[in-house]
C-alpha cells in the first residue's frame, strides 16, 4: 500500500536530480571545450556541438551520468573479478573491512551498554567519554590507528576494521542503553516480585525489550562502518578498495572512476542498511509484533 | 492463620520539598482466606502499603510479617502474586508463554508448564486465547491473563492493585463476578486496591478505610454479607449500609486532612 504510493514521488525527484545533473555537465564541461576551440583556433562550439562534446570528454568536471554508469558496467560485469582493476574486487576488500568492524563495534557497543545499565561506576563515568570519542574528527584518528597498529606489526584488515569500530560502536552503545533502560516500572517490580536474578531479568526482560532500538541503531552503524572503512583506506595509501579508488582517481584526474566507487559505496551502503532492516522486521516479527507498527 | 500482620508500620519517602509521610502507624492483620480491600483517596498509602507487604518498598518504622516472615523473606519465598493497574504483558510473548514467565524463573519443568498453564488459563475463562499476542486481546482479557501469570505459581496470597481500575464499568461488573468465583474456587488470600466504594464492598470480607496525609487506617470493616455474592446483592439494604459506612469514613478521613 504505502510502497506503491513512494514509487512515483521518489521517481520523479530521481528524473528532477537527473536532468540538473545533464544541465550541470553542459555547464561545467563547457570552458574546456571553449579554451580547445580557442587554441585550436576554431569558431566557438555552437550548443548543439557543446551537448555533445560536454558528455564525451575523457576526465570531465564533471562525469555525464552514463558515462559513470558505463564505467561501473565495464569494470564490474566486463572485468573478472579477481583483476585488480575490477570494482567488485575493490568492493569486496572495502565490504570485508566494512562488516569485521560493525561486528566488533557492535559487540563492544552491546557489552558497553550492558555495563552502564547494571554498574553504577560505569553509569557515570563511561558515556562522557564515549561522547568525546565522537567529537575527534576520525580523519585525524584514522592515520594513527594505522600507524601504531603497523608498529605493533598487525596490517591489512584489522586496522581498517577498527577504524569502522570506532564510529560504529557509537550508536549502539546510545541506542542499546535506552533499550536495556525501555522496560517500565511495573515490568521491572514484576521480575522483583518473582525473585528473579539479574540474568533472568537481563534475557527475559531487558534484552527483548532493546531489539527495536538494537537494530534502529544497527541501521546506522552499518552505514558509518563503511564510512570508516573507506576513510582507512586513504591514509595508508592503500592500494585496494573503494577508498583507495577514489584517492588514486583524484590523484590522477579520474572524475569517472571517481564517481563510480561513490556510486559503488552509495550502493553497498545501501544494500547494508536494507539486509539490517529485512533482519529487524524478521525479528521482530518473530517477536510478535503488531503488523503496520513497523516503520 | 494470619497472613500478613502489620504493627505501626511506617514509611517516610524523603523528597526534595521534605519527607511525605505514606504510612504512619498502620496496624491490621490480614488472616487465610480474607478478600481485604484497601479504599481511599489517591496519596492514603494504599499502594504503598501493598508494595510493602510485596517487598517493593522498605518501611521506614514499625514491623510487619508476611506468612510469618520478613517480606523479604516472603518474596523470595514466591509466597504471593502481585498484579499490577496496567496488564504489563510482553509484547513479545503469546499469553501462554506471558503466563509461563514466572514458572521459567523459578524453574519449573517445562511439561509441568504447560500443564499450569492450561490450568489458570482455564481458571480466568482465557483457553482459547492461549497463542494469542496481547495485542490481540481487549484490555479487559488482557488483565484477566494478568491474573492468571499471578496465579500460575500457586501462591497462597493475591496483591491486586487496582487492577481493573483502567475498564470500563461493565467489564469491571463482569471481572469482579469472575474474581470472587475465583476466590472461592482456590481458597486464596487477597488483599485488593481500590477507588471504587461498590467494588470494594461488593468483593471483601474486610474492608480497610484510609485516609491520606498522613496514611493511616481510619475503619476496617468486617463485610456481614455472606459468600455468595450475586450482582444484584448490590441493591440490597446490607450492601448499601455497609457502603454508606465506607463514604462516612472516607468524608471523616479527609476532614482530618485538609
Amino acid at each position: 500500500m504505502s510502497k506503491s504510493g513512494k514509487t512515483i514521488p521518489v521517481l520523479t525527484i530521481l528524473v528532477f536530480i537527473v536532468a540538473i545533473w545533464y544541465a550541470c555537465v553542459v555547464w561545467m564541461n563547457a570552458p574546456f571545450e571553449f579554451d580547445k576551440a580557442e587554441r585550436l583556433s576554431k569558431a566557438a562550439p555552437t550548443f548543439s556541438e557543446l551537448v555533445n562534446t560536454t558528455m564525451a570528454q575523457e576526465r570531465p568536471v564533471l562525469p555525464a551520468p552514463h558515462q559513470v554508469f558505463r564505467e561501473i558496467y565495464e569494470t564490474t560485469v566486463l572485468k573478472k573479478v579477481t583483476s585488480k582493476r575490477s570494482l567488485v574486487y575493490h568492493a569486496w576488500i572495502t565490504l570485508s573491512a566494512t562488516l569485521l568492524g560493525f561486528i566488533i563495534g557492535t559487540a563492544l557497543g552491546i557489552a558497553l551498554a550492558v555495563g552502564i545499565v547494571h554498574n553504577r561506576a560505569m553509569d557515570k563515568s563511561v558515556m562522557p567519554w564515549v561522547i568525546t570519542s565522537q567529537t575527534i574528527p576520525i580523519l585525524a584518528i584514522a592515520p594513527m590507528i594505522i600507524v601504531v597498529l603497523n608498529a605493533a606489526g598487525i596490517s591489512g584488515l584489522l586496522p581498517k576494521a577498527l577504524i569502522s569500530t570506532y564510529l560504529s560502536f557509537f550508536p549502539v552503545v546510545v541506542g542499546m542503553v535506552k533499550g536495556l533502560r525501555a522496560p517500565d516500572t511495573a515490568q521491572l517490580d514484576l521480575m522483583h516480585t518473582y525473585n528473579a536474578s539479574t540474568a533472568q531479568t537481563f534475557w527475559k526482560l531487558r534484552w527483548p525489550s532493546s531489539m527495536p532500538y538494537l537494530f534502529t541503531s544497527l541501521k546506522i552503524a552499518v552505514a558509518i562502518s563503511l564510512v570508516g572503512a573507506i576513510v582507512g583506506e586513504m591514509p595508508t595509501g592503500a592500494v585496494a578498495g573503494l577508498g583507495a579508488r577514489l584517492l588514486a582517481g583524484s590523484y590522477y584526474g579520474q572524475t569517472i572512476q571517481i564517481w563510480s566507487a561513490l556510486f559503488m559505496a552509495a550502493a553497498l551502503a545501501a544494500a547494508l542498511v536494507i539486509l539490517v532492516g529485512v533482519a529487524h522486521n524478521y525479528i521482530l516479527r518473530r517477536m510478535g509484533e503488531k503488523p503496520g507498527a513497523i516503520a | 492463620m494470619t497472613v500478613v500482620s502489620a504493627q505501626s508500620l511506617s514509611l517516610t519517602f524523603q523528597t526534595n520539598d521534605g519527607p511525605v509521610h505514606a504510612l504512619q502507624d498502620v496496624d491490621l492483620t490480614v488472616s487465610k482466606g480474607d478478600f481485604v480491600s484497601f479504599i481511599g483517596p489517591s496519596g492514603c498509602g494504599k499502594t504503598t502499603f501493598l508494595r510493602v507487604i510485596a517487598d517493593l518498598e522498605k518501611p521506614t518504622g514499625g514491623v510487619i510479617s508476611v506468612n510469618g516472615m520478613s517480606p523479604e523473606e516472603a518474596r523470595q519465598a514466591r509466597a504471593y502474586g502481585y498484579v499490577f493497574q496496567a496488564a504489563s504483558l510482553q509484547p513479545w510473548r503469546t499469553i501462554e508463554k506471558n503466563i509461563a514467565l514466572p514458572l521459567e524463573i523459578m524453574g519449573h519443568s517445562s511439561s509441568e508448564r504447560v500443564e499450569r498453564v492450561a490450568k489458570v488459563l482455564d481458571l480466568v475463562d482465557l483457553s482459547s486465547f492461549g497463542k494469542k499476542y496481547p495485542w490481540q486481546l481487549s484490555g479487559g482479557m488482557q488483565q484477566r491473563a494478568s491474573i492468571a501469570r499471578a496465579l500460575a505459581f500457586d501462591a497462597d496470597l493475591l496483591l491486586m492493585d487496582e487492577p481493573f481500575g483502567a475498564l470500563d464499568e461493565i467489564v469491571r461488573d463482569h471481572l469482579n463476578e469472575q474474581l470472587l468465583q475465583l476466590w472461592e474456587r482456590t481458597d486464596k488470600t487477597i488483599c485488593f486496591v481500590t477507588h471504587s466504594i461498590p467494588e470494594a464492598v461488593y468483593l471483601s470480607t474486610k474492608i480497610v478505610v484510609m485516609s491520606p496525609r498522613p496514611g493511616r487506617v481510619t475503619d476496617v470493616i468486617e463485610s456481614t454479607l455472606p459468600k455468595e455474592r450475586p450482582l444484584d446483592i448490590r441493591e440490597t439494604p446490607e450492601f448499601l449500609k455497609i457502603a454508606h459506612r465506607v463514604r462516612e469514613g472516607l468524608r471523616a478521613g479527609h476532614s482530618y486532612s485538609d
